[in-house]
């Protein structure tokens, strides 16, 4: 694992979480939907914290993709789970939610999971291509050296 | 809503949630590494090459069924318990199906981990 895929892995957290507290404040403008009002799920589109919060959750899945690219999914996915403490604290911090003595046991756990697989191989599984039965992409060439731009 | 319902619907989310990360990662396995690939062919390409895997759309597609089958059970039950009892059993799912479908080597270590993040995802819920 390189400094570079590390970075990734945390930027899946980073906007997985940072997206859905964009979404959560920019709902707050809204209120609760119900039946009665569901055209403010419309409206909503249109809120600065709304855009941001889609953009970081494009952002997100653009990373969480290129991880899944080089990683197992099952050390991606726990390898990610800091996402759920990063979140409880830009709750608290930014939205002023509660972080009960619950929480902050699930946080522990999460933790300690992520540290269990973050220690080991990130994959085991074949994910060349030629595995695969498809033709390897054009940069596998570029990177052997035999540039063929067909 | 019975809890037969309740428990019907949280098995749909994890069942279509774990198909849509396993078509996902599966796709991801197929291409390649898409930073070695952005860096020699550009951004275009990446999206392009991405966009027309079957795998990955037929992800896309599981991924949506597991986002409406999240708001239909929340209509159904608590979200206190939908939320957690989904999420956590995500991590589960995962874990067996990638073993399963993607031969992954699910060992000791990684049960280990994906039970700990479920159960504090579950913790962290409430």
């Amino acid at each position: 694992m390189t400094a570079r895929k590390y970075l990734v892995l945390l930027a899946v957290a980073i906007f997985a979480s940072c997206g859905d507290v964009f979404l959560a404040r920019g709902m707050r403008d809204f209120g609760a939907v119900s039946s009665a009002n569901w055209r403010s799920l419309f409206t909503a589109l249109l809120n600065p914290w709304i855009i941001g919060g889609i953009v970081l959750l494009i952002l997100f899945f653009s990373s969480y993709l290129t991880a899944l690219s080089w990683a197992d999914l099952t050390y991606v996915t726990p390898a990610t789970a800091l996402s759920y403490v990063i979140m409880a604290a830009l709750g608290k911090m930014f939205l002023h939610e509660s972080v009960t003595p619950s929480h902050w046991l699930g946080i522990a756990l999460i933790t300690v999971g992520v540290g269990v697989v973050a220690s080991g191989p990130s994959r085991t599984s074949g994910g060349h291509p030629a595995r695969h039965g498809h033709r390897p992409p054009r940069e596998f060439d570029l990177r052997r050296g035999s540039r063929s731009e067909s | 809503m019975s809890h037969g319902y309740v428990w019907a619907g949280i098995a749909a989310i994890v069942v279509t949630a774990t198909a849509g990360d396993v078509m996902q990662s599966h796709a991801m396995k197929q291409l390649g590494d898409l930073g070695d690939m952005r860096a020699a062919r550009g951004l275009g390409y990446v999206v392009r090459h991405v966009a027309s895997n079957g795998w990955f759309l037929l992800g896309l597609l599981f991924m949506a069924l597991a986002f409406f089958s999240l708001l239909i059970t929340l209509s159904w039950g608590q979200v206190s318990v939908v939320g957690p009892a989904s999420a956590s059993l995500t991590f589960i799912g995962n874990a067996a199906a990638a073993r399963i479908f993607l031969k992954e080597q699910v060992d000791g270590r990684r049960w280990l981990a994906a039970c700990f993040v479920a159960g504090g995802v579950a913790f962290l819920a409430r």
